[in-house]
């Protein structure tokens, strides 16, 4: 009897908390949701109202620079993210060696990372100048030959942009998985030698089992960031020569710039039936 | 002394193989901006690996704003300031109060909430550049300050927010029943309970957002215009404009503006890793 009494009046203070708690939390969380609903809904329904009309899209397949924008896009995603992820990987066995030298090289190697990318990517444009930077200039004085145009050249240009996007994000993900690879067990690479494992294989059974998920993630959550890495185009080659090292996030720029707005969101959308099945899929991954 | 073994050396020799390209790697476009800050004018085409005259001139000009380019540098670098710090206090006090109300008051939609936040965060941030400069025009920010700490708090909150919850999360439930049953209101709870528990993350959080913000070019150039209202990566950009700009000066400037985010992310690089990783691992 006295229990149950009990039981009653808990359930009633309890009722009485909800009201307070539920009250705060909705003040709480109200300045997040008028953050999103005025820069996030409306300018991306707006967006959609720009880009609603279907000649857009047919003068958007007709232009033949979104099509080499489209092509270097996939470049950059695919040659770009998958080399920079194979080299993180390898990075990451690097750095866990226990030595001196190597732990005050990780320090280093963080930098680029940490500074911000504006200024390195134009220090590199200039080493890259072809008639005074110094790469050119050290290739003329050791040789006594002229170096490549670097940046005049679409092939050559774009992949620099993609050098220097794995230049400043590589220190990123070497660090993922270097996180990675010391949260798996040590007792595993113990049993592996005990058995007369090489270190060939014991990244075969040991490691790569362990860090393939987050090395599947990683690249398909670098692949979603690399879409928006705009920088290391635009300031690198700005799009030249003659428009060809475009990719989809200096391209909107450059029909902004032409006052053709519904161009630039059209770009966007085209590319959404390829970007929304790797939001979908980061979703799932994170929101547990 | 034994000698070291044929197994060893060959370890030690493969190890340098892959140190030494990534040292060069690494250090080679920074080294250049250093190179050129601190070449007189004249030496700093030459090709040489260190100049014959090392100067600190070059900071005495950027500093004196003794060239065109640099006429505004130091309200750029105000500017820039302002943007990052503010961007950095408001998304703290944006996302605290997000992730408290859907971790710790379980409110209703929380859980939407944290997904749109979530997808929000994965769109990339080039993608929203031109509908948000289309919204800030019809707003009437464009070209103020609020335009660029708006766009960056959009673009800092989602992730915040997210690694707020998740260090919330972890948090005992045992703490908000015992502050409950002392009787503590929910901004008891929050102020004297939840901020001193989430602090390391709080840290991670504020600084992420203040590095966002000041590293930002993008979005700074589009939604500012004048000279006078830009940050200093658009004041470096429009270095380009013209083909006989300074390289020296425009290095130098570069280097002033890279120290202090470097500087940060040492000084707090135990939380922004932790925090950063954290999330990343857990799957």
């Amino acid at each position: 009897m006295t229990l149950q009494e009990s039981d009653t009046t808990q359930v009633g203070q309890a009722r009485v908390w909800l009201t307070p708690w539920q009250t705060w939390g909705l003040i709480l969380i109200v300045p997040y949701i008028i953050v999103f609903a005025l820069f996030v809904i409306y300018p991306v329904g707006y967006g959609f109202w720009i880009a609603r009309h279907p000649h857009t899209y047919i003068d958007l397949i007709d232009d033949p620079i979104f099509a080499r924008t489209a092509v270097n896009t996939l470049i950059f995603l695919v040659v770009g993210v998958n080399l920079k992820m194979a080299i993180a990987m390898l990075l990451s066995g690097f750095f866990i060696q226990t030595r001196t030298w190597i732990k005050w090289l990780s320090v280093l190697f963080i930098l680029p990372w940490a500074v911000p990318s504006i200024p390195t990517i134009l220090s590199v444009r200039f080493m890259l100048n072809p008639e005074w930077g110094i790469i050119n200039t050290l290739i003329f004085r050791l040789s006594g030959e002229d170096g490549p145009n670097w940046l005049n050249d679409p092939t050559i240009a774009l992949s620099m942009s993609i050098a220097v996007h794995i230049w400043k994000s590589l220190p990123f993900w070497t660090l993922i998985l270097i996180a990675g690879r010391l949260a798996i067990p040590a007792d595993l690479y113990e049993a592996a030698s005990v058995d007369g494992a090489t270190n060939m294989q014991k990244f075969k059974f040991v490691t790569w089992p362990s860090l393939r998920t987050l090395y599947f993630t990683s690249t398909i959550l670098s692949m979603i960031w690399t879409l928006g890495d705009f920088n290391s185009v635009y300031l690198l080659t700005g799009g030249q020569p003659a428009d060809q090292t475009h990719v989809l996030a200096t391209l909107g720029i450059r029909y902004l710039r032409l006052d053709q707005v519904d161009m630039s969101m059209a770009a966007i959308v085209v590319a959404l039936p390829f970007v929304l099945p790797l939001v979908w899929f980061m979703m799932k991954r994170l929101a547990k | 002394m034994m000698p070291p073994s044929l197994r060893t050396a060959t370890t030690e020799a493969k190890l340098l193989l892959i140190g030494i390209p990534v040292a060069i790697w690494t250090l080679l476009p920074i080294y250049h901006m250093v190179l050129f800050a601190i070449s007189p004018k004249d030496s700093a085409f030459s090709g040489n690996l260190w100049p014959a005259h090392p100067t600190l001139h070059n900071f005495a000009v950027v500093f004196a704003q003794e060239h065109y380019y640099l006429r505004d540098f130091w309200q750029q670098l105000f500017n820039s300031l302002v943007v990052a710090i503010a961007t950095g206090a408001l998304t703290l006090l944006i996302a605290t109060g997000a992730a408290f109300a859907i971790s710790r008051l379980k409110v209703m939609g929380g859980r939407m909430v944290m997904n749109l936040a979530l997808c929000t965060y994965f769109i990339p941030a080039a993608f929203l550049a031109v509908p948000m400069y289309r919204t800030m025009g019809l707003y009437g920010l464009l070209n103020s300050k609020w335009a660029l700490i708006l766009a960056m708090v959009t673009i800092a909150t989602p992730y915040s927010i997210w690694v707020l919850k998740q260090s919330s999360d972890n948090l005992p439930v045992e703490l908000d029943e015992a502050a409950i049953m002392d009787g503590a209101s929910p901004m008891q709870l929050f102020r004297l309970v939840y901020i001193p528990l989430m602090a390391p993350a709080l840290v991670a959080v504020g600084t992420y957002a203040l590095l966002l913000a000041w590293n930002e070019y993008l979005y700074a150039f589009l939604l500012l215009s004048k000279d006078t209202a830009v940050t200093l990566p658009v004041g470096l950009g429009n270095f380009l404009a013209a083909d006989d700009s300074p390289w020296e000066l425009l290095m130098t400037t570069g280097l002033i503006y890279a120290l202090p985010p470097a500087a940060i992310y040492y000084a707090f690089k135990r939380y922004m890793v932790s925090g950063l990783t954290a999330g990343a691992v857990k799957n």
